[in-house]
Parts: C-alpha cells; sequence; structure tokens
C-alpha cells in the first residue's frame, strides 16, 4: 500500500479550480516532487496534505485512512515553510524541541533528541543562538531539523530553497538529498524550479493548471515529455510544428513546413495527419562545418543565425531551410576558443531519429 | 558640520521644549517639597535675614509629616490597589479585542481602531458625568440590579460614590491606551508562525500560549506602562464618582495645592508618587526583562 494517496482532489476559489481532479500515490521513502509554475495548483495541494485547506471533494489517504477530518496538529506530517518560520522568540534548540513538547515527552529525552537534531544538521554549536543572529542557509537547517525531530510519517517542503543564493542552493541540494536517505522519512518537495526537481527527485508530478501533466521519474520526464507543456517547461526544448505522413512501428516521419521530411520516435499510438510539434533538445544535436551522415541521422544545412557564449557551452541558433530556427548547443571543451562559428556562417546540423519526439496536440 | 548643524535643527525644539517644560518644572517642585508653606499659602522666602543673618530657609517638614502618619501612605497604597486592579482588567479585556482587530480582514481593521479612539472626541469631564448617570441610584443598571438582589432578600446597594465606581470608570477611561499599543504588536505577528506551530503539533491554546503571547509582550508592557502610571496620579475620576471614601493620592496633592494651601506638602506627595512609581516601574521592568530572556 502507498504510505500516501490522493485520490480526485478537488479545490476551487470561487471559479478558480486551483487543484482540479488530482491523483497519485506515493510510496514510503521516496523524494517526491511537484513542480509546476506559479498557481499551477502545487501549493494548493501540499496545504490539503498538510491541513491547512480540505479538498472539496476527493480523499487524502495515510496508510489507507482518510486524513481529511484529522486537524493539522494531529496529522504525522510536518512542513518546512518557504519562509522557514522559525519562532523568534526561542532559541535554536528551543525551536527543535517545539514539536517534543508539543507531544509531551520527558525533558531528559528531549534533551538528547534537540541534541542528535542539531548534530544531523551540523549546528551543534548554534543551540543557544536566536533564529535572527543565524545565517539564511543555517535557519534553513534548522527548519529542517525542527521538522524532523519528531520522525513525521511526511515531511512537506515548500520552496524551501528559493531564498538562498545559488551557490548554497546547490550546496543545500546534496544536503537535503544526503539528509533525506539518513532519515529514510518520505519527502514531498514543492517547486518551480526544473533543475531542482530534476537533481533531487525519485518521482516528479509537473502540474499545470491544477491537474497532473505528467508523473515520472526525472530521466522520463526529460527524455520522454508526454505533452508540449512538459517539453517546454523542463529544460530547453526546440518545438517545431509537423505533421506525421508516415506513421511506423517505432519510426516515423514528419513533415516540416519549411524544412522537409524528418524522421522521428513514434511515442507510440500516433497515426498519419496527426499535428503537433516535435520535441527536440538542443544538447542532442550536433552541429559542425560538415558532418558525415550516419543511417538512422536527421541532417540538415543552415547558417548561424546568432549565438550566445554562457562559458561552459555556447548555445548556436541555426536557420534551416525557411524560417526555422533550430537551438543547439555545443561544449566549449577546447581551451583558448571561445566560439567556433559566428553569425552567419553556414553549418550543418544532425541529430538522431531517436533524439526528437513527436508530441500530438 | 553642516551635518551637526541639521541635527541641532531638528532636535534643538523638542529638546529646549522639555528642558524648559519639563525638567525645570520638575526641578521647582523638588525645591518646593524642601520649602515652608507662605503664610497665606504659595511659598515662603528661600532666602530669610534674620537675627541668625542671611541663610537657606529649606526644611524636611513636609517629608516628615509624610512618614509621621501612617495615613498618607495608606493613601498611596490604596492608589496603587485601584492602579493594580484597573491595568489589570484593562489588560485582560483589551487583549482579545486587540486580537479581535488584528485578526479580522485588512478593510474592517481601521474602522474597528476608529472605533476604539472614537471616546477621545467627546470631552473627558463628560464621560465621566456619564457614568454618574449610568450608576446613579434610578439607573436601570441600579435599578435591575438590586431588583435581583432582592429577590434574594438582599439589601439594595448604591453603586454611584463607591469605589467600585472609581475603578469602573479607571477601566474605561485607560482601555484605549492597552488597545492600542497590543493592537499595533499583534499586527505585525507574522501568520506563518502560528501555521508553522500547529503543524507541529500546537493546539489552539498552546499556540496562544507559547507564540502569540510571548510575542506580545513587548505591547503588554506599553499598555501596562500606558495605564498604570497615569492612574497613579489620576484625580478627576474619583473625585466625582468616588464620593467621600473614593479619594486617591492624586485627589489629595489637588487638595494641598489648591484648598488647603499646603504647597510644599503637595509637591512633597508628588515627587514621592513619582519616586514611588519609578521603583515600581524599574522593578517591574527588571523581572519583566529577566523572564523575556529565560522564556525565550
Amino acid at each position: 500500500m502507498a504510505l500516501l494517496e490522493l485520490r480526485n482532489i478537488v479545490r476551487s476559489f470561487g471559479d478558480f479550480a486551483a487543484v482540479d481532479g488530482v491523483s497519485m500515490m506515493i510510496e514510503s521513502g521516496e523524494f517526491f516532487t511537484l513542480l509546476g509554475p506559479s498557481g499551477c495548483g502545487k501549493t494548493t495541494l501540499l496545504r490539503m496534505i498538510a491541513g491547512f485547506d480540505a479538498p472539496q471533494s476527493g480523499e487524502i489517504l495515510l496508510d489507507g485512512k482518510d486524513l481529511v477530518a484529522t486537524p493539522p496538529e494531529k496529522r504525522p506530517i510536518h512542513t518546512v515553510f518557504q519562509s522557514y518560520a522559525l519562532f523568534p522568540h526561542m532559541t535554536v534548540a528551543q525551536n527543535i524541541a517545539f514539536p517534543l513538547r508539543m507531544r509531551k515527552i520527558g525533558k531528559a529525552e528531549i534533551n538528547e533528541r534537540v541534541k542528535e537534531a542539531l548534530d544531523d544538521v551540523r549546528l551543534s554549536d548554534r543551540g543557544g543562538r536566536f533564529p535572527g543572529e543565524l545565517s539564511g542557509g543555517q535557519r534553513q537547517r534548522v527548519a529542517l531539523a525542527r521538522a524532523l525531530v519528531s520522525r513525521p510519517r511526511l515531511l512537506l517542503l515548500d520552496e524551501p530553497l528559493a531564498a538562498l543564493d545559488m551557490k548554497l542552493r546547490e550546496q543545500m541540494q546534496l544536503e537535503l538529498i544526503n539528509l533525506q536517505k539518513e532519515v529514510g522519512i518520505t519527502f514531498i518537495y514543492v517547486t518551480h524550479d526544473q533543475t531542482e526537481a530534476l537533481a533531487l527527485s525519485h518521482r516528479i508530478a509537473v502540474m499545470n493548471g491544477g491537474k497532473v501533466e505528467q508523473l515520472d521519474e526525472p530521466s522520463k520526464i526529460y527524455d520522454c515529455p508526454r505533452n508540449r507543456f512538459v517539453a517546454d517547461f523542463i529544460g530547453t526544448c526546440n518545438l517545431i510544428e509537423a505533421k506525421v505522413t508516415v506513421a511506423g512501428e517505432e519510426k516515423m516521419v514528419l513533415e516540416i513546413d519549411g524544412l522537409g521530411e524528418v524522421t522521428a520516435r513514434n511515442p507510440g499510438g500516433e497515426l498519419t495527419g496527426s499535428k503537433g510539434v516535435l520535441a527536440l533538445r538542443p544538447e542532442k544535436i550536433k552541429i559542425g562545418q560538415q558532418i558525415a551522415l550516419e543511417s538512422g541521422e536527421n541532417r540538415f544545412r543552415g547558417k548561424v543565425h546568432d549565438f550566445l557564449y554562457m562559458g561552459d557551452v555556447t548555445v548556436y541558433i541555426v536557420e534551416v531551410g525557411e524560417g526555422v530556427h533550430i537551438e543547439a548547443l555545443l561544449p566549449n571543451s577546447a581551451a583558448g576558443r571561445p566560439r567556433i562559428f559566428a553569425a552567419g556562417d553556414p553549418v550543418e546540423i544532425s541529430w538522431r531519429y531517436d533524439a526528437g519526439v513527436f508530441l500530438n496536440d | 558640520m553642516t551635518r551637526n548643524i541639521g541635527k541641532w535643527l531638528i532636535s534643538g525644539p523638542p529638546v529646549f521644549y522639555l528642558a524648559v517644560f519639563f525638567v525645570i518644572p520638575t526641578f521647582i517642585m523638588v525645591l518646593a517639597s524642601f520649602r515652608h508653606a507662605g503664610e497665606f499659602g504659595g511659598l515662603a522666602p528661600i532666602f530669610l535675614h534674620d537675627v541668625r543673618g542671611a541663610h537657606l530657609n529649606l526644611t524636611l517638614e513636609s517629608y516628615r509629616e509624610y512618614f509621621s502618619d501612617f495615613i498618607y501612605s495608606r493613601l498611596f497604597i490604596k492608589t496603587l490597589i485601584y492602579a493594580l486592579v484597573t491595568t489589570f482588567f484593562c489588560l485582560v479585556t483589551a487583549y482579545p479585542l486587540a486580537l479581535l482587530i488584528a485578526g479580522s480582514e485588512k478593510r474592517h481593521r481601521d474602522l474597528l481602531v476608529l472605533l476604539v479612539i472614537l471616546p477621545f472626541w467627546s470631552n473627558f469631564l463628560i464621560r465621566i458625568y456619564a457614568w454618574m448617570i449610568i450608576l446613579g441610584p434610578q439607573s436601570a443598571l441600579s435599578v435591575g440590579l438590586n431588583g435581583f438582589l432582592g429577590m434574594f432578600g438582599i439589601e439594595p446597594v448604591g453603586l454611584l460614590f463607591t469605589p467600585f465606581a472609581v475603578v469602573l470608570c479607571l477601566i474605561y477611561v485607560q482601555l484605549p491606551f492597552m488597545v492600542l499599543p497590543l493592537y499595533a504588536n499583534l499586527e505585525k505577528h507574522d501568520p506563518a508562525l502560528l501555521d508553522a506551530a500547529q503543524d507541529l503539533g500546537a493546539n489552539s491554546w498552546q499556540r496562544f500560549w507559547r507564540i502569540t503571547f510571548p510575542l506580545s509582550l513587548p505591547g503588554v508592557y506599553a499598555g501596562i506602562a500606558l495605564v498604570f502610571i497615569p492612574v497613579l496620579g489620576i484625580f478627576a475620576v474619583p473625585d466625582i464618582l468616588g464620593g467621600t471614601g473614593g479619594i486617591m493620592i492624586g485627589n489629595l496633592i489637588k487638595q494641598e495645592f489648591l484648598e488647603a494651601r499646603d504647597w510644599p506638602f503637595g509637591s512633597a506627595l508628588s515627587i514621592i508618587l513619582t519616586l514611588g512609581a519609578l521603583c515600581i516601574v524599574g522593578v517591574a521592568a527588571m523581572v519583566a526583562g529577566r523572564t523575556v530572556k529565560n522564556d525565550a
């Protein structure tokens, strides 16, 4: 049985359906992420799991028991808030002791567990400080320790890294992964940052407009987006309008206006004549002055329309055919050569047929 | 250099104002408390030329009088009790009210605060006289209460001209001074803290007692100071509603200046009251400071 099961959750505010029929199962020990743009319903869903909001219909089952009537303070679920919500009038140790004190646990045990929790987040020497005296990263760790100290069944994290700068965020991501492995508690993580979601999660639910667009492992979400929204939202993706002319079992031939015929992977069940887009990741496209054509590859001639030097890679926007722009990445692996091509240079691009996937509208 | 001039231009007038109308009068009062009363009221000359030659004409007579008769200290203690009772009831009445206002929708808050300060728009004395009517023997309150007591065979009671009337009116008069600092504090609380406390297992009582109340302590202290200290010196309310038994130390000070025309003794009483209030507030602040540190 799944640890947490959501069955057809609906929550609307007036005419606006914030969460519109969401169902999912979250397994014990999982690092699960709700990913989506702001207003997609992910925070509303999280608040309903925590108990601060109730669905208008649907069920929230924890270990098979419906939680909807249980108030937040009685749920074995804790939240790490975006603002951390540390109690400013209590020391770090008192903040961490709070959930234990609410459970009427003995003083000696509280002291021991607070000490352990402080060790876990490497803040043993900060127990006597007030939250106002800590840095952002330290506050973040106190919030984590406070939410984990009473060993909840489920930990909800509401964009916990949004307030940190990029360097610190990367470091905290690694810490989060290790912490989750160590404590073995199921995490539900809410974020609008797709790189964060890909880096942290075992599974991701991509949400949009109150619905789940795709629920899968990070690599599946990235490589096999199920629809246009997911392909566009996760990473960068070339989305080129296309029509199916020949639909094979595994391969298909697409007709693209101004470019011609392209071979692509059939995600399954697509029929001749369907309209949609070809989704093509920039890093899967080869770019060069002249490229030898290998079997199963698409190759086109074009010229560099524009380029962006990013340091580790250079992004080339290549114009192929008439008015079709395709973005391709070239790693800057050779030293001392910031760019290989300049705007206007004639180039060839190619990609294996299975790098591109057809997404039906 | 120019910055210094700017600073003085801004802070000069208030400093001057306080020096002229606060520091100097306080000094005059302290000096007056050590002088002799004039023959027809006022103060006797501070320098005397008599058989002993020219000398300062100062005395501790006023302080000796205060400490030689316990009646004055008793009045001081009674005043303290009135002030404490008033402060306590103001706090327990104002706190829920301030919570309610701070917790209501933003667009209603200003209106509710306006209602709290609305009484200030009518004259202080008129509002106290209104209580004479509310508490008078023919008032609905008195008639109703005495009718109720009569059912149990209890003698009718008078409400007006009693300590009860004085304290009731003091609470009414001082209530806004408790509500406003409490509201100003509670309104700033981050609602996420209460969500976090609930999320971590705190029920509504624990959320109030562990989060809201400790965070509101600065507002509580400000309210207590704003209610307690003015009540110590008030005289209009006991004058009008207290009758003969309801007088407070403020009435005595007023009498010494206006009726007994014993300015030195009136000054001495004022100085003792001020020092007493300072001591109490100082001790309270120390205790409060310690509990805040221990609790937080």
